[in-house]
């Protein structure tokens, strides 16, 4: 598969079914039906939609997994063509359209931990996607547990990955009105957190709103 | 890098886990861990868990980020996903082991290597990690939620600057060994399945040897603790997680 495979989609957001704003360090937890379409929009540039999957009949047995995603396609960055692979070799979603061309999955969302080991023990109190993640599960219908977050998807973050064995979080090659978009596989359930960290470039230092968009 | 020898009476326990078995035990802080390679063809898949709270795992992306690294060798820590320091790798004869790979399960077993069935084969039928590895989850209490993205020890994948994954082949030699030295108390749970980007045909995942030996103390110039500042932070957070034993 090419390093980046921009295409653009046909469908226009005047069609859609439901259109959503999420602002920065919020998230966004919703079902997708088979069949519809999903799209992010990255609205200002450079900002992280640090993205779950569940399947929806069975959203504690299966889930998106990064590493069967790059294994299946043989290449760790996320872009058009691209299957969302489940832990049980199912493609949940497929990326139909995308305008910033690359994708992270192999560097997973930020935590109130992870902080204090990657910048300062004092870094405990910043908001973070794994706080965002494990809010929305305990208000969610789902049975999830913190069992259940496991290794996501950054779209619009670029964490080159080198031959030597290096990996690193770099500016974003997103910019303002960039998109993914993906087509339902399956009946799923997103959850996405609107990326919160301010100690690196993966939100540009200045975290921005997203918008949701899905066509049936 | 030849293995370093360790004193008898510093060893506590000695093991061998076939091809295509499971392990687990509890190893405590102030031991460590030692993977042997014995025939140069295993991969020693690995998960780690806090005992007292299994919600803390090793972390694969927490460890990669941390320490700017897609693969693991001596220096490196494996983390939790609570910020601590489940295991710093003391030495290490081969200076890769792979954190992204994956694990196999089986229809990537059945359709790489053919279907060998208990029936026909009795042991020597094929197993794939993700049963071994929720067969052995089972007995603490854990299962399918819990399998994590595991290290496989003794295995090498690379990724290009277009990002496409190779697998390295031939990576270990008879012998190869690394050495895990317990930061916290850690439930490992090991498997010895083929490697998800082993090309086949013949299916021979190869032995692990395991000893179990009494740490050196940790002194100020540790190489692990002080390899990056993520590290010395990460050991930070375990010595107040322990500071009431």
């Amino acid at each position: 598969m090419p390093a980046m495979n921009l295409k653009e989609s046909p469908l226009h957001p005047e069609n859609a079914v439901r259109r959503e704003t999420v602002p920065a360090g919020d998230w966004w937890m919703a079902e997708i039906r088979k069949g519809q379409t999903f799209r992010i929009v990255d609205v200002e540039g450079n900002e992280a939609a640090d993205t779950l999957f569940y399947r929806l009949d069975d959203p504690q047995g299966e889930h998106y997994s990064a590493v069967d995603t790059a294994r299946r396609q043989g290449n760790v960055y996320l872009t058009t063509g691209t299957p969302l692979v489940s832990n049980k070799g199912n493609a949940m979603l497929t990326i139909t359209a995308d305008t910033c061309g690359r994708h992270d999955t192999l560097g997973g969302a930020c935590s109130a931990e992870a902080n204090q080991m990657r910048y300062a023990l004092d870094k405990k109190p910043m908001h973070s996607c794994r706080d965002n993640f494990l809010h929305a599960i305990q208000e969610s219908p789902y049975g999830l547990s913190k069992r259940d977050v496991v290794s996501n998807i950054n779209f619009f973050m670029n964490v080159p990955v080198t031959p030597a064995g290096g990996l690193s979080f770099q500016d974003g090659i997103s910019g303002p009105g960039k998109y993914v978009e993906m087509r339902a596989e399956m009946d799923v359930i997103a959850l996405v957190s609107n990326c919160p960290q301010l100690n690196n470039p993966c939100s540009g230092f200045n975290p921005t709103p997203l918008e949701m968009i899905i066509w049936d | 890098m030849p293995t370093t020898p360790v004193a008898s009476e510093r060893i506590v326990h000695t093991e061998s886990v076939p091809g295509a078995r499971y392990w687990s035990m509890v190893i405590k802080r102030g031991y460590t861990l030692r993977l042997t390679d014995r025939d140069g063809c295993a991969n020693a898949s690995l998960l780690g868990y806090n005992p007292r709270n299994p919600l803390e795992r090793y972390n694969m992306a927490d460890t990669l980020k941390g320490q700017h690294i897609s693969r693991l060798t001596r220096g490196n820590m494996l983390f939790s996903d609570m910020g601590c320091a489940l295991f710093s790798i003391i030495e290490d004869t081969l200076g890769w082991h792979d954190p992204i790979g994956g694990i196999s399960d089986a229809a990537l077993i059945r359709e790489r290597y053919g279907e060998a069935r208990f029936q026909e084969h009795w042991n020597d039928f094929y197993r794939d990690g993700r049963e071994l590895f929720l067969i052995e989850l089972a007995k603490w209490g854990l299962g399918s939620r819990d399998l994590v993205i595991p290290v496989n020890f003794f295995q090498k994948v690379t990724s290009d600057d277009d990002g496409n994954l190779h697998y390295h082949g031939n990576h270990s030699h008879p012998g190869a060994s690394v050495d895990l030295r317990a930061e916290s108390d850690t439930l490992v749970v090991l498997t010895t399945a083929p490697h998800p980007m082993a090309p086949g045909p013949d299916y021979c995942p190869g032995p692990v040897d395991l000893m179990i030996y009494r740490s050196a103390p940790v002194t100020d110039q540790d190489f692990c603790i002080h390899h990056a500042p993520e590290n010395a932070r990460a050991y930070a957070n375990t010595l107040i997680a322990n500071c009431q034993e």
